[in-house]
């Protein structure tokens, strides 16, 4: 049936701007960097495997990984547990919600070339923080330039997400149906009972997409870092985006490849399983 | 029930403390940015010019004044050349985006085509990759065409971020069936249909994807700092740091200048970023 065929192409023609660009910009280069990351850098003769491994022994990649895989681990678990108290909470501001909600949401307005100069005036040496560590009579630290720079780098992460991950919360709260809240009520429960027993299963996905949202946000802290930094910042906030950047400076192709199509699969690895699960939903409806 | 009146002056609490935490950093900015140039030395020469011991904090300046603004706009043609740059980027890519987005979106929302899941899964993940990613794959193609240093080396890959698709698809998709149907029968064509009914009613779609992406390609860094190398195409998000070191005076009302926009395009449009948001948690 030649109509019936072409009524089920017709969807490509309003993909095809869309799909031409992807593919052009992204999806064809991309095959072309898994090529590469199997060659030599001067004769492309093929290599096989040892770009990787001299990616994955690199000193400067351990660090970089090392330190993006602990920000990861104490930026997630910290953002997603406030942001979900505070939206609990926000749920319960009635007449103040929606001030609360621009007020938490603004940051994500405010570029990170503009907060710089704040940041300065609070972390340097004798900046705010500083002074009242000084008043405090406890010794003034350069933060930046110190272990403490992780610990900048996650509060400048919290401070900017913050807002974005409460209005998530805020979107999977609000699709639980209430009456299951008031029938436990009804037989006694309290409001711990409540969110243990009904609010957290309920919020499973929502867990999930915002973790995987706030991942990806968390490469973007790199501005910040950069910005207040620079290329070589102190080596507790030296990650994997500074490295790339320092790499991509040197030209030093090769290893960027093989890093990328490694990066690319840890991330597949987080999403196929779920958009699979979530595939079979969609046919359904 | 007197317990349950202490409680919600906790939340309230709690609340409005972070609340100020939140926008602490934009009042700083805007107070300090009406301080003259002397006020601006004397209370931050510590950190900025290094001078004094401790950096100050006031919460209002003692002599406010509208110089450092004045100074911004006579003095300082690079500022604007960058602020226009900013300008060109973002509409470029946003313009660019809707070009490809919203057609590309009614074909996962409203038709059935054989590859339809395998490709949402390849846009699902191209949203969720870092840049440092697509920066070796980019960087292949732009040099390749001979773009590198150039506007469009930052535009064209912007175009085609997928995050747009996601958003504008859940409102396409959340188009009554019954609609289109009549449409249908009345023997209106596919691409009567698409922009008779489709993108009228996806306005609010549109509304978001344009809030999100100014937000996030006036605040670009890396492309720009990966694929620009000539200065007079740096963006502010780029040339403001480096103009902060060397004219102190009008860093603050630059810094201000600089989140203007952005600013004012969240206070207008609040609603549809939120809706933005919501739709892009819903993979």
């Amino acid at each position: 049936m030649p109509s019936k065929r072409r009524a089920r192409m017709r969807g490509y023609l309003f993909l095809l701007p869309s799909l031409i660009g992807t593919g052009g910009f992204v999806l064809i280069p991309f095959l072309d960097v898994v090529r590469r990351s199997f060659l030599q850098a001067v004769g492309n003769g093929f290599v096989g495997l040892e770009n990787y491994r001299m990616v994955l022994a690199n000193k400067a990649f351990r660090l970089a990984a090392g330190n993006t895989v602990r920000f990861m681990l104490t930026c997630l678990p910290l953002l997603l547990i406030l942001s979900l108290s505070l939206a609990v909470m926000v749920r319960k501001a009635d007449r103040f919600q929606r001030w609360v909600k621009t007020g938490f949401l603004l940051p994500m307005a405010i570029p990170a070339a503009s907060v710089v100069i704040f940041f300065k005036l609070v972390f340097d040496e004798r900046g705010w923080l500083g002074r009242l560590m000084g008043a405090l009579g406890m010794e003034a630290v350069d933060w930046l330039a110190s272990d403490w720079a992780f610990w900048v780098l996650v509060a400048c992460y919290i401070w900017k997400n913050l807002g974005y991950d409460i209005i998530l919360w805020l979107a999977g709260l609000g699709a639980i149906p209430l009456e299951q809240y008031e029938a436990a009520r009804v037989q006694g429960a309290g409001e711990w009972a409540c969110f243990w027993y009904i609010t957290l299963p309920q919020l499973k996905e929502t867990v999930f997409v915002t973790g995987l949202l706030s991942f990806v946000n968390a490469f973007r802290v790199f501005r910040e870092a950069y910005l207040l930094a620079g290329d070589y910042p102190h080596e507790s906030i030296y990650m994997l985006q500074h490295l790339f950047n320092n790499w991509f400076v040197n030209l030093d192709i090769q290893k960027m490849t093989a890093a990328a199509v490694m990066l690319v699969m840890v991330t597949g690895a987080a999403i196929v399983p779920l958009s699979i699960g979530k595939g079979e939903m969609d046919e359904k409806s | 029930m007197r317990n349950h009146s202490v409680r919600r002056w906790v939340i309230r609490g709690i609340l409005s403390a972070v609340f100020s935490i939140m926008v602490f950093p934009l009042f700083m900015l805007l107070v300090n940015s009406l301080m003259g140039k002397q006020e601006l030395l004397k209370t931050f020469g510590a950190v900025l010019a290094d001078s004094g011991e401790y950096a100050g904090m006031r919460i209002f300046p003692a002599y406010p004044t509208l110089r450092a603004y004045v100074r911004l706009l006579l003095d300082s043609p690079e500022y604007f050349t960058a602020f226009w740059n900013s300008m060109i980027q973002t509409a470029g890519v946003i313009f660019g985006q809707l070009l490809a987005a919203v057609p590309a979106a009614w074909a996962f929302a409203q038709f059935h085509f054989p590859g339809k899941r395998i490709l949402w899964l390849v846009y699902m993940i191209l949203m969720i990759l870092p840049f440092q990613v697509t920066m070796v794959s980019g960087y292949l193609v732009l040099n390749a065409a001979g773009l590198m240093d150039t506007r469009a080396a930052v535009i064209l890959p912007g175009i085609f971020s997928t995050l747009p698709v996601f958003i504008l698809r859940k409102t396409f998709a959340g188009i009554p069936g019954e609609i289109l149907e009549a449409a249908r029968i009345d023997g209106a064509g596919d691409l009567r249909i698409f922009f008779g009914i489709g993108i009228p009613l996806g306005v609010p779609g549109i509304f978001s994807v344009i809030v999100l992406s100014f937000l996030e390609y006036w605040n670009a860094i890396e492309q720009p700092m990966t694929y620009l190398k000539t200065k007079s195409l740096w963006p502010l998000s780029l040339y403001l740091p480096q103009m902060i070191g060397s004219e102190t005076a009008a860093a603050f009302a630059a810094s201000i200048v600089t989140l203007l926009p952005a600013v004012l395009l969240f206070f207008w449009g609040q609603a549809y970023l939120e809706q933005g948001i919501v739709a892009s948690g819903r993979l």
